[in-house]
């Protein structure tokens, strides 16, 4: 029984040894941030418009109806890095030709509706997400969060933060990548 | 050429280490002196060839020559003198050449100084640190080799990350290194007890001044990594909970254990086999950090050179010296317990919860820090282990530490009166409750937690300033003669202690009421935080050596009245292709005004820029703390009972010390 206790670090040790082995094995990237949603089609949504913004509020079939590939933004008027992207997102519309919806994510609709008309409304529909339900439904871990969706309607690529910088290049890549 | 006559000595070295692990260990096993004492020679050679294969990779660094990989990758002619001695650590070969050449140092200063270590166990000891050099100095030889030469050179380098170009990076690898590589002796020390079969007061006083000093750096170099992060990484935070934090801070923890549970050891001579698995177990967080440093196991701030073929090498190397020793402990420890008998309320039993305390507090950041691998492994799920888990998990251990240690110190050995001691801290108890009902009163909400952490931690400042007074008689004639007479080593417990109670209190403060504000600011832009208003002046474009800066002015006034200007900055490094933040603080030991900008939002929103300002009050207390635990330990290393160099000048040589051959 004693020979037992001593014997413990060990075993604790093999056991942590054991994990780091499996960790190591394989290319598993640590870093990455993988979505549940990848390649499943958009989760049931039916949101309401903005109150006092005059673009249409959407439900997920309204999405599958329409035309090329979308991006699903989730945005907040209380959120810099969305203040940051945004200018980014209206370019990537305008010229790539891409449907931008947004989902407005436990905002106030006053606030939005000001943000938007200081910074200029890209989308083609926005959803009121006041209770964060949709967030829910989304999986997001925080805001801004963008997800690429494509013309069946299906979830092809999650981004998490905003498509400025670096981030950008990357967004651009995981956008090639959908649209071969 | 010199790189060449580098890698030469590294392969040299690599030989000395394997001469030194085995003839000295054969020589202790069939009693031959001569084979035993070769290993002193065999661990300064060792260390020599070491010591030159590390200036040369310097001397690469010093004169930017970019036939070098590892200088080409990060390196740049443009770059202060001070930084490019720095590159030579800030990367995976250079501060792996780093992590032997301390572990050959450590070895090199047993050989050199231990005169009055038994030979047996000297030899034994120098064999077991060869065979981590072995180790070490064979990975880097075959997988990261830092002389690796690149033809055609190119003309210039491609800069050390800007980030990694900061006072404090230049010298908080190496102090940690020191600290974390120290504990190695340590453990090569247990080791050689565990074969020798025999632990008892003297082995733990040749122990403790190689633990006091890993220790006393670890301190100095956690404390420097975080002010880093805090001044230069314009985090505004000093401590995240990132898992490369972590496996620097847990051998800290433990070893703290150990520097407590050797002094029973060596002045009761019991809790023998806890000892020794405290040696190990430090030395082994030791080693899980280098190996989740550079494997990519977990992710982290602190990337690092993210290659799954070296982390292989790596646990190959963990298993064999981790595994080893503690299939070793299993085996030989149960025969060695006993030792002397304690009532539960005495200095044993005090130091007995702190070891317990402290080991749970390891136990518990370890699991936080491995479980997203845990649960990615047996369900798939990634998550992130954040600070709300280690703040829920590792403060309550903190604070009834903390607790004990105001008390611990006024117990005796053996057998203590608590109801005595108890009624001399009356004092210390109702400062607490007064300085926690202030708090209470003071700050607007915060956690119940952080408020009750305050009164703890003035508890522990007024009760160890009590024992302190009493132990000296201070209010009593001939207190400076007392003083003096004193083991340095007391002194520098107190001295310690007091810095756990400063830094406790920074530490709450400037976590549990710090004000945060970001903004998006253009000159013009005002904004208020704990009652100083702050004005966005202007912003100007200003060129530094190898750097463009966007620096800012901030007006800061309160009720109407100037306080100080700001200039916090943004630096844009051309040629590494990345941009730092340069934050501007008014440090008060009340609380630092902290300000940092960022990178102008997008082009939409030109000449906005972010602004973060923050009060994090106390927060000064973290890094006088921190001094006061690093000065406590440098005192209590230069003690004359602990000097480990010095010829003794007393005639009367310390107890055990005579070789017990």
């Amino acid at each position: 029984m004693k020979r037992l206790l001593f014997a413990l670090p060990l075993l604790l040790a093999l056991i942590i040894g054991g994990f780091a082995i499996w960790g190591l094995s394989g290319g598993r990237d640590p870093s990455a941030l993988p979505s549940v949603l990848i390649s499943q089609p958009v989760p049931q949504l039916d949101l309401g418009p903005v109150e006092g913004v005059a673009t249409p509020g959407f439900t997920t079939d309204d999405l599958v109806e329409m035309d090329g590939i979308k991006l699903l933004n989730v945005f907040a008027s209380w959120c810099g890095p969305c203040r940051a992207e945004h200018p980014n997102l209206t370019r990537l519309g305008a010229e790539e030709g891409l449907t931008l919806i947004g989902v407005n994510y436990k905002d106030k609709p006053e606030a939005a509706a000001k943000w938007l008309d200081e910074l200029g409304n890209p989308y083609a529909a926005i959803g009121s997400d006041f209770s964060g339900r949709a967030g829910i439904d989304l999986g997001i871990s925080g805001v801004p969060e963008t997800f690429i969706i494509d013309a069946e309607g299906v979830i092809r690529h999650r981004f998490a933060g905003p498509v400025v910088g670096d981030g950008l290049r990357r967004f651009m890549e995981a956008l090639d990548e959908v649209r071969q | 050429m010199i790189p060449e006559l580098g890698q030469f000595a590294l392969s040299l070295a690599l030989i000395a280490a394997l001469v030194q692990s085995v003839l000295p260990m054969l020589g202790a096993a069939r009693g031959n002196a001569l084979w035993m004492r070769s290993g002193q020679a065999s661990a300064l050679a060792q260390f020599v060839l070491i010591a030159f294969a590390f200036g040369a990779l310097m001397r690469s660094y010093i004169v930017s020559d970019f036939t070098v990989v590892n200088v080409v990758d990060n390196s740049h002619s443009l770059k202060p003198m001070l930084y490019k001695v720095a590159g030579t650590w800030g990367n995976h070969e250079g501060s792996l050449l780093l992590w032997v050449f301390i572990l050959a140092a450590f070895g090199a200063a047993v050989a050199f100084f231990g005169r009055n270590i038994p030979e047996a166990l000297k030899a034994r000891t120098l064999s077991v640190q060869a065979w981590i050099s072995v180790g070490f100095v064979s990975f880097m030889l075959f997988t990261s080799n830092p002389f690796t030469r690149i033809v055609p050179p190119p003309l210039d380098g491609n800069d050390l990350n800007p980030l990694l170009q900061d006072v404090g990076l230049a010298i908080h690898p190496p102090l940690l290194y020191v600290g974390y590589v120290g504990f190695s002796i340590v453990f090569s020390f247990a080791v050689a007890a565990l074969i020798e079969g025999r632990v008892d007061p003297a082995w733990a006083r040749w122990v403790r001044p190689w633990t006091l000093a890993a220790w006393t750096s670890l301190s100095a170099g956690l404390g420097l990594g975080s002010w880093w992060a805090y001044y230069e990484l314009g985090w505004g935070g000093w401590w995240f909970w990132d898992p490369v934090e972590n496996v620097a801070f847990m051998p800290w923890l433990l070893g703290t254990a150990l520097l407590h549970s050797a002094i029973v050891t060596e002045k009761r001579d019991t809790f023998k086999s806890w000892t020794i698995l405290l040696a190990i177990l430090t030395f082994s967080l030791s080693l899980l950090g280098t190996f989740i440093v550079r494997s990519g196991l977990l992710t982290s701030v602190h990337a690092f050179a993210v290659d799954p073929e070296r982390g292989v090498y790596i646990l190959g190397l963990l298993f064999l010296s981790i595994g080893g020793s503690l299939a070793l402990f299993a085996w030989r420890a149960p025969a060695m317990e006993g030792g002397g008998l304690f009532a539960p309320i005495s200095r044993e039993a005090g130091l007995l919860i702190n070891n317990l305390l402290l080991a749970t507090a390891t136990a518990t950041v370890l699991f936080g820090t491995l479980y997203p691998l845990f649960l990615e492994a047996i369900t798939g799920d990634k998550i992130s282990v954040g600070p709300p888990f280690f703040n829920a998990g590792f403060i309550p251990i903190m604070l009834p530490l903390m607790v004990v240690m105001g008390v611990g110190p006024f117990l005796s050995w053996k057998r203590a009166d608590l109801a005595g001691v108890l009624s001399r801290l009356k004092l210390a108890l109702a400062l607490a409750v007064i300085a926690s009902l202030v708090t209470w009163y003071v700050t607007t909400g915060g956690p119940v937690l952080a408020v009750i952490a305050m009164g703890v931690a003035v508890w522990l400042l007024v009760a160890t300033s009590q024992e302190w007074i009493k132990r000296v008689k201070l209010f009593q004639p001939g207190a400076v003669a007392r003083i003096r007479r004193q083991p340095r080593a007391s002194h520098g417990m107190t001295l310690a202690h007091l810095g756990v109670a400063l830094l406790a209190m920074g530490a709450t403060a400037s976590s549990a009421w710090k004000e945060d504000i970001v903004v998006f600011a253009s000159p013009g832009t005002q904004l208020e935080v704990a009652g100083f208003e702050l004005t966005f002046e202007s912003i100007e474009r200003q060129q530094g050596p190898n750097y463009i800066a966007q620096v800012a002015t901030l007006n800061v006034t309160r009720d109407g009245k100037f306080v100080t200007k700001l200039y916090p900055e943004r630096r844009d490094y051309p040629v590494a292709g990345s941009s730092t933040t340069e934050s501007s603080i008014r440090q008060t030991l009340a609380g630092d005004l902290y300000a940092s900008i960022a990178e102008p939002a997008a082009e939409g929103a030109k000449g906005k820029w972010t602004l973060r300002v923050l009060y994090e009050p106390l927060v000064n207390f973290l890094w006088i703390g921190t001094t006061l635990l690093v000065f406590g330990g440098s005192l209590s290393l230069s003690d004359r009972r602990l000097r480990v160099g010095a010829p003794r000048k007393s005639k009367a040589a310390p107890v055990g010390a005579t070789p017990a051959e």
